[in-house]
């Protein structure tokens, strides 16, 4: 199973930008179980995009004006939610800010 | 036995299995709900067959089969499943089936009332419709909070297996919290009152699955325990009688004998835990021969040894009072008045009873009152109301 792992944080995580993982990185790299992943810049750098009857509409800051942002992500594949959880739970941003595990869509299935 | 009772004690079975050899729990579900009426067809006919479990998931399998067929799933699958058993004994009766279908149903990852829901429904086999009824919810609110657990256990990933050791620890008490929230929610409603029958049949199967393990069984034993002086709990017009004005001769003391003998078994392991030590609570009252042969020093202690949240700390302080003195008790009840448990109806009672016992008729009254404007129900009310008239005078 594929997951996506969504770290989140309020703005009191950006001091926590550039602490590394503490070693989670290198154990999940060797069970093999991270696909991709990268920690983002702060939200008041996003620009979001919408594109309406074929207008572009662009707006300075995340799409939505909540108090915990989206800091980092990581693709993994494992065995099930379990192992997910335990992944999640190891990473450093757990004990400070809150990691969303989100299913990913599989390709539609083929007839 | 009667149909029902085999379809109580089976479906659980059934499904559970029907679960691990297909694992779709729609699938599953729809298939036992085809065998058991097949049977109810068949069974007056031809009689009942030896093994009845084992005859309702071969024709559960055999549905899911023709099912698998018609939808022209992956050959893998059907060979899979149509392996399962074969024409000999079925793969029936695999003695964890439905202790995994218990720790799914019940996963830290679905919403408590989810688990609460999924439990009665694949477990325990009750129609959604009852479920709806009990939760009193209309039926398809139950009916879609049902189809979003069992999609999530699906698409997410929520592995049907009973978890493996490192994790019990965490996982078993979430079971124990499914079951007992299902008993509280029929112990504080006598209409409802088949929700606890309910808990206790599954601790029961819990106890019978997780042997070694004693957290199960203190459960067991607390749900007997309460559970047999459910019917001395209110008069009969409805007013709450309080333990101290029960009639003991009406509680259920077979069932008293049997928690007893459960929560010493469980004891015996050396290894107490919360539901061990409020089983032990429930004990000490429960076999005292009237309210005044409690053993309040005992209670006292065992409170002690529970996570002290602001409710166990109020009984504490209760059970003390009734050891050392009402003087006593007033102290440690007011101490905890500028806590979170400020609104708390039995906060203002606890005080007005203490108030009582020290004959300062006018304060009582007056603590009274105060829990009258919070309490919730028309039983507590009741009792309030009595207790009010009492000082009053």
């Amino acid at each position: 199973m594929k997951y996506l792992l969504m770290i989140c944080g309020d703005e009191t995580a950006e001091a926590h930008a550039n602490d590394g993982c503490g070693g989670w990185s290198e154990e999940m790299e060797s069970r093999g179980v991270v696909e991709g992943g990268a920690g983002l810049r702060p939200p008041a750098e996003a620009t979001t995009v919408r594109v309406r009857d074929e207008q572009l509409l662009l707006t300075d800051g995340p799409f939505a004006e909540t108090k915990e942002q989206i800091g980092g992500f990581v693709l993994i594949n494992c065995a099930d939610l379990d192992e997910a959880i335990e992944i999640a739970a190891k990473h450093p941003a757990a004990g400070y800010g809150t990691i969303e595990i989100r299913p990913v869509l599989g390709p539609p299935e083929v007839v | 036995m009667t149909f029902e009772e085999i379809y109580r004690q089976e479906w659980g079975q059934v499904v559970a299995t029907l679960i691990r050899v297909t694992g779709d729990w729609e699938l599953a579900e729809e298939c036992a709900q085809e065998a058991f009426a097949a049977a109810l067809e068949r069974w007056p006919r031809v009689g009942v067959p030896d093994k009845p479990g084992a005859w309702l998931t071969t024709t559960a399998r055999n549905r899911a089969i023709d099912w698998l067929r018609r939808e022209a799933v992956g050959a893998a699958k059907l060979k899979e499943v149509a392996a399962m058993g074969s024409e000999s004994e079925p793969a029936y009766d695999v003695p964890d089936d439905r202790l995994r279908l218990m720790f799914t149903c019940c996963h830290p990852a679905l919403a408590m009332e989810a688990r609460v829901a999924l439990t009665l429904r694949t477990l325990a086999g009750l129609s959604t419709a009852d479920i709806a009824r009990a939760f009193l919810v209309p039926e398809t609110t139950m009916s879609k909070r049902l189809t979003r657990a069992k999609q999530k256990i699906q698409n997410a990933g929520i592995p049907y297996r009973v978890p493996p050791a490192h994790l019990l620890p965490e996982r078993t008490p979430a079971v124990l919290a499914v079951l007992y929230l299902l008993f509280n929610e029929g112990y504080s409603d006598v209409v409802r009152s088949s929700l606890s029958s309910e808990a206790i049949r599954l601790a029961r199967l819990l106890v019978q699955l997780m042997p070694d393990e004693p957290e199960p069984a203190g459960l067991l034993a607390l749900m007997l325990l309460h559970d047999a002086r459910r019917d001395t709990r209110l008069s009969a017009d409805g007013v709450l009688v309080t333990l101290e004005d029960q009639d003991r001769t009406r509680w259920d003391h077979t069932q008293i004998t049997e928690g007893e003998r459960v929560l010493e078994s469980a004891l015996g392991r050396g290894v107490p835990g919360p539901y061990q030590i409020q089983a032990a609570i429930a004990a000490c009252h429960a076999t005292a021969r009237t309210a005044c042969d409690t053993d309040w020093p005992q209670i006292a202690a065992l409170y002690g040894q529970l996570k002290q949240t602001p409710v166990v700390a109020l009984n504490r302080a209760v059970a003390i009072g009734m050891a050392d003195g009402p003087a006593v008790g007033l102290r440690l009840v007011d101490e905890l008045a500028a806590g979170p448990l400020a609104g708390y109806h039995l906060l203002p009672a606890t005080r007005a009873d203490f108030l009582r016992r020290l004959g300062r008729s006018a304060e009582a009254a007056e603590s009274y009152q105060q829990a009258l404007a919070l309490a919730a129900t028309d039983a507590e009310r009741g009792y309030l109301q009595r207790r009010l008239a009492e000082v009053s005078v």
